[in-house]
């Protein structure tokens, strides 16, 4: 599978493991709530840890962990709740996290340039041929009016 | 000495005292039309679903209702010059059907644009400087404000550059584009609140603090619709500095925590309702407190933004015209227009003149291509090429001369815009209903013509004086009919059209919700109540009483047992 990152297609080699799934090796994310249960066996195993989190988690619940989390997926159930878009400016604006932020699940290619504009910098789209959708829809505006992240 | 403010023959080239768009504002218009006219094909072409266009053309105006698609159009704190309005009178004459609709939020409405013209109409309003960025939708709205800013005699502050601040701000922001729920500011700089700030999510007021500097008073979680609720002052006094950050860290709040499990319970007021308001400003606060340094607005930027909108050329001699009061005592229906339709400007010789939206035979707030080229004209010929919308959905030039009110009351008359009855009963605001509005349960317009033919003696209107009538046809209350001092609902009784009728309402400084005055009235009793409610109105009012006062002193129980007594 390939996804966007800083404006480049590229493979993915992460994958994100499900609550009742087993750990496996390699770039590996899981939930938030999976993370604050698991995390003392996840911190142990080699390879790059990443977080999923839902709408509704709270990103400073994460704040103390972010040097040890190289991936957070911002996981969209429907692309009209917003808070995705204050939860990236709060990882990037207020706990200046620095590794990826990728956007996943239910949001619209429509959406990319706000998203880039919050801080995001990854997207995997839901099918493989938006890709060069949301390249292009990254440069929907030249111009902007107020100050955000980017 | 030249300065900004000289305005000598030599310079033939009018200074706007309009905001004028530089190059990025351009681009963004551009781009924004670009990007609505590719995500319109890719609908067409069944690449983006319903849904999802759905969202994106919301906030590109577009809604789709009974007969056709309507456009909501931007009307920035209500402010248009002439050629803004001939492009609109040419897109009512290309895509319409020859007229438009001034809403109670300052903006435009077309009713009868075919989909898939709108990205041209779109871009033929970008060329003149005009959109319909996030007209709807859950994101932030046009920002609306006083329509007699920067002229009425009562101002701290002019509004105009906050609110063009602010419309800034709030244009394409990443952060808040997807709201639980739509999002509306509303800016006064006057004493008098013409805004309706206390009915806004947040209404922002200019004020003096103790050392005579001016910032604003904030109010929060006001709105009006199923549930109105009347703001509270979160911030007494905030530094101008401070406005974005301000305004910021309550969107922020709103966002993360404002309900997206309902609907009906999304707006801000239910956040602030349900967490409290001492709760909902410790959030605001700590977010602001932690934003707040580095994110000020600087005062070049303040003064930048002010010099767009600096005054026009007054003449300083208007007042000495002698012919006005002359005119006001041989013509007596000039006297009255004056009366009714003029307000007093802070340049003596001059007057803000209302043009009334509200013929009797004519749906409230529309306007034909015709009408709206004359008016353009109009407002080239008499008050240097503008022309403001206003909450009441009428128009206003707001710096005549008075030497030459009565030529331009004539030529309003010949256009059907002298109605006098600016803020009288029948000024109705009138949504639009179920003639045109899919969410409607009740007509609006059609009961709105009836109360006007019933009240068709000038004398008598003008004897009851301010009295505000407000009609929507659903729950959804565009035409805030629960601030009307008279407000009537349209609701739906097993497939049948029915009415409520509240008394007392008001958005004005002493903002009160109306008072249900009993069951709701069938169609055709609608009418007669209301004509029952100005005669109680009449017999019982003391001395020059307004009806609102007389309202507040006896209750609603004179009038109901009038409304009622036959049932
Ligand atoms: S009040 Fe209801 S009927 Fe009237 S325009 Fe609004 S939604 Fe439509």
């Amino acid at each position: 599978m390939q996804i966007i990152k800083d404006k480049q297609i590229i493979d993915d080699n992460w994958s994100y493991i499900a609550d009742d799934a087993d750990l496996k090796a390699g770039n590996i994310s899981v939930s938030l709530a999976r993370w604050h249960q698991d995390k003392a066996q996840l911190l142990s195993r080699e390879g790059k840890l990443g977080v999923r989190i839902g709408p509704a988690d709270v990103v400073d619940d994460l704040a103390p962990d972010l040097k040890t989390i190289q991936l957070i997926e911002l996981d969209f159930t429907d692309f009209a709740d917003g808070r995705s878009f204050s939860q990236a400016w709060l990882l990037r604006g207020r706990h200046h996290y620095s590794g990826e932020i990728r956007a996943t699940g239910h949001y619209m290619t429509d959406q990319v340039f706000y998203l880039s504009r919050v801080g995001v910098n990854a997207f995997n789209p839901e099918k493989v041929e938006d890709l060069p959708i949301v390249l292009a829809n990254l440069n929907d505006f030249t111009v902007k009016y107020q100050h955000s992240i980017n | 000495m030249i300065t900004s403010h000289d305005y000598s023959p030599e310079r033939p080239i009018k200074r706007s005292s309009m905001y004028q768009y530089n190059d990025n504002d351009q681009i963004l218009v551009d781009e924004r039309v670009a990007q609505f006219r590719r995500q319109t094909e890719q609908f067409l072409k069944g690449e983006i679903s319903e849904d999802q266009y759905r969202a994106l053309r919301l906030r590109n105006g577009l809604y789709v209702q009974i007969h056709a698609p309507m456009l909501r159009i931007a009307g920035p704190y209500g402010l248009f010059n002439s050629k803004q309005l001939r492009k609109l009178a040419h897109i009512a004459r290309t895509y319409d059907k020859n007229y438009c609709h001034f809403t109670t939020r300052q903006n435009v409405q077309f009713n009868w644009p075919k989909l898939e013209e709108v990205p041209d109409i779109l871009e033929e309003l970008a060329s003149v400087q005009m959109h319909a960025i996030q007209t709807s939708g859950n994101c932030m709205r046009n920002t609306t404000s006083d329509h007699l800013a920067g002229v009425c005699i009562d101002e701290i502050e002019d509004p105009r550059p906050y609110c063009e601040i602010i419309r800034q701000w709030t244009t394409l922001h990443p952060e808040f584009d997807y709201l639980p729920r739509k999002f509306k500011i509303a800016v006064s700089g006057a004493l008098h609140d013409r805004a309706a700030t206390q009915f806004h999510d947040v209404g922002l007021h200019l004020v003096k603090n103790d050392a005579g500097e001016t910032g604003f008073k904030v109010i929060v979680g006001g709105g009006l619709g199923r549930t109105p609720v009347i703001g509270q002052v979160i911030k007494p006094y905030l530094e101008k500095k401070h406005l974005l950050s301000y305004l910021e860290a309550i969107l922020r709040i709103y966002n993360l925590f404002g309900r997206r499990d309902n609907k009906y319970k999304a707006r801000i007021k239910i956040l602030v309702k349900e967490s409290g308001l001492d709760k909902f400003f410790t959030l605001v606060e700590q977010e602001w407190q932690l934003i707040r340094d580095g994110n000020e607005l600087s005062n070049e930027r303040i003064n930048a933004m002010k010099a767009h909108f600096v005054e026009p050329a007054y003449q300083a001699d208007a007042v000495l015209d002698a012919g006005f009061s002359e005119q006001q005592q041989e013509n007596k229906a000039f006297a009255t227009w004056v009366k009714h339709n003029t307000a007093s400007h802070k340049i003596p010789g001059y007057h803000a003149v209302f043009l009334s939206l509200k013929a009797p035979d004519s749906p409230p707030g529309d306007m034909t291509d015709t009408q709206l080229d004359a008016v353009a004209d109009l407002a080239d010929q008499y008050s240097f090429g503008e022309i403001r919308s206003t909450h009441r959905q009428n128009l206003i030039l707001a710096d005549v001369k008075q030497a030459e009110l009565f030529a331009l009351w004539q030529q309003l008359d010949g256009l059907k815009l002298a109605t006098p009855n600016i803020g009288t009963v029948t000024d109705m605001i009138c949504c639009p209903g179920l003639d045109f509005c899919s969410l409607a349960n009740a007509g609006s317009i059609g009961v709105a013509k009836e109360i006007n033919e019933a009240l068709d003696d000038m004398d008598y209107i003008h004897d009851i004086g301010d009295l505000k009538i407000n009609m929507s046809g659903c729950m959804n209350g565009c035409a805030h009919q629960s601030v009307g001092h008279i407000g009537i609902l349209g609701v739906d009784k097993k497939g049948t059209e029915w009415y409520q009728i509240t008394l007392g309402g008001s958005s004005e400084n002493k903002a009160a919700i109306g008072e249900r005055l009993g069951p709701a009235v069938a169609k055709n009793q609608v009418t007669k109540a209301v004509t029952t409610i100005l005669d109680v109105y009449v017999k019982n009012r003391l001395n020059d009483e307004s009806f609102l006062d007389m309202v507040n002193r006896v209750g609603i129980t004179p009038f109901k047992e009038q409304v009622y007594a036959n049932n």
